[in-house]
């Protein structure tokens, strides 16, 4: 187990593996989000009540959930930096970090425009939305964090334990809409309960859901990539690499 | 596990653990202020106060509006199926405003239990259907609400939502 994550943590063995996982992140990503938006815009029926606004789900739903999983990952990453001091936990955790802070954007940008003709709002204080205005501004300060040090050190140090403790409010944002009273509504879209919407709805939100996803590791892992160069540019193993590639 | 890390991931833990609480209790200690709104139960029990802005939510009665014709005056009950509470408004409804739609009405109360809205929002629940199927269901005599509910009650008690 042990052994594992720090074979997983070296730097070259992480840029082998993810150099053959890149492809297949990519493929899947625009497979998904292609074919799921066009299912979902086209073909999906409209709402009874709401009629075609309802769509805005297909984007809103995927980039709620990412901007809530990418601010878990970072804090599992940030662990696994602060306590088995895995270099490549922290090059994932800063790539991560502004993909999250835009999905939290998308979210709430989307949540307002979907608001404006369902509920006659654009923004109303209540408990979802103002756990989710907070998860962008942990993003920001985590980003802002990071580069705040002189030293990289310090500033991944700071940047970990913001992104470990600020994880406290993803379950207050799960379950802000069953804890208080809010104008938000209850989830939609859930893996293990029955969907509340028929399947030929359902279908291109999880494809958007699942592609979303692939989108968010094809993006960590190219930019990770990029980031252990960029940091290990000293490194024997990577002036190889740039003598053999020129 | 290296004692060192061990130690390190316990501090962590405890570092987590501590905010958790603090967070969890001045949440716990707010609760009455996150609630967007009041419920007419609420409002029936005195808790909302008098000649304040609040909001209120609930259901609007089936057969309840009741609207102006030479005006936009509007009146209709809203209600969480056992107090009522009577609202007056004069304006634009949102489009998703309807009788037994969920509804969140910004005002005041006046001294005899009616609340004057200024604004009315719309609630939607998380239930979509292609008008087809509510047609449908209309049709063999359900509402798409019924439709809902049943697909709660059918639930698997404890299962993980996203």
């Amino acid at each position: 187990m042990w052994a594992f994550i720090h074979k997983f943590g070296s730097p070259k063995w992480f840029y082998g593996i993810s150099a053959r996982l890149l492809p297949w992140c990519w493929f899947l990503a625009v497979a998904l989000i292609l074919v799921g938006s066009i299912w979902g815009l086209a073909f999906a029926p409209a709402d009874y009540q709401q009629g075609d606004s309802f769509r805005i789900i297909y984007v809103h739903v995927p980039a709620a959930f990412l901007a809530q999983s990418i601010f878990v990952s970072m804090a599992v990453a940030a662990l696994v930096f602060m306590v088995w001091k895995i270099k490549v936990a922290d090059m994932a955790a800063a790539v991560m970090a502004p993909l999250g802070a835009a999905m939290t954007f998308v979210a709430l940008f989307t949540g307002s425009v979907w608001g404006m003709p369902t509920w006659g709002t654009w923004w109303i204080w209540d408990a979802r939305l103002t756990s989710m205005l907070i998860l962008l501004f942990l993003y920001v300060g985590v980003i802002a964090l990071r580069g705040a040090f002189t030293s990289r050190d310090s500033g991944a140090r700071a940047a970990s334990v913001l992104s470990m403790v600020g994880v406290i409010n993803i379950p207050v944002i799960k379950y802000s809409v069953d804890w208080w009273y809010t104008l938000h509504q209850p989830a939609t879209f859930s893996i293990a309960s029955r969907p509340s919407m028929p399947v030929e709805m359902w279908w291109p939100l999880l494809l958007m859901v699942l592609g979303f996803y692939a989108f968010f590791i094809a993006i960590t892992l190219m930019r990770t990539r990029n980031e252990i160069l960029r940091r290990e540019a000293g490194k024997h193993w990577v002036r190889e690499l740039a003598a053999g590639d020129a | 596990m290296h004692p060192k890390r061990k130690q390190k991931l316990f501090i962590i833990l405890g570092l987590v653990t501590l905010s958790a609480m603090a967070i969890g209790l001045t949440l716990y200690a707010l609760r009455s202020n996150i609630n967007l709104f009041f419920s007419p139960v609420q409002i029936a029990a005195g808790e909302a106060p008098v000649q304040r802005t609040l909001r209120a939510g609930g259901m609007v009665k089936e057969g309840s509006v009741a609207r102006d014709p030479e005006s936009l005056d509007v009146g209709f009950v809203i209600t969480d199926y056992v107090e009522d509470l009577e609202v007056r408004y004069s304006g634009i409804l949102p489009d998703l405003f309807r009788e037994g739609q969920g509804v969140v009405v910004v005002g005041q109360l006046d001294g005899k239990g009616h609340l004057m809205a200024s604004e009315v929002l719309a609630k939607h629940d998380e239930n979509y259907m292609p008008s087809e199927v509510a047609d449908a269901l209309e049709a063999a005599g359900y509402s798409p609400a019924d439709y809902g509910d049943a697909a709660k009650n059918t639930e698997s008690a404890g299962g993980a939502t996203y």
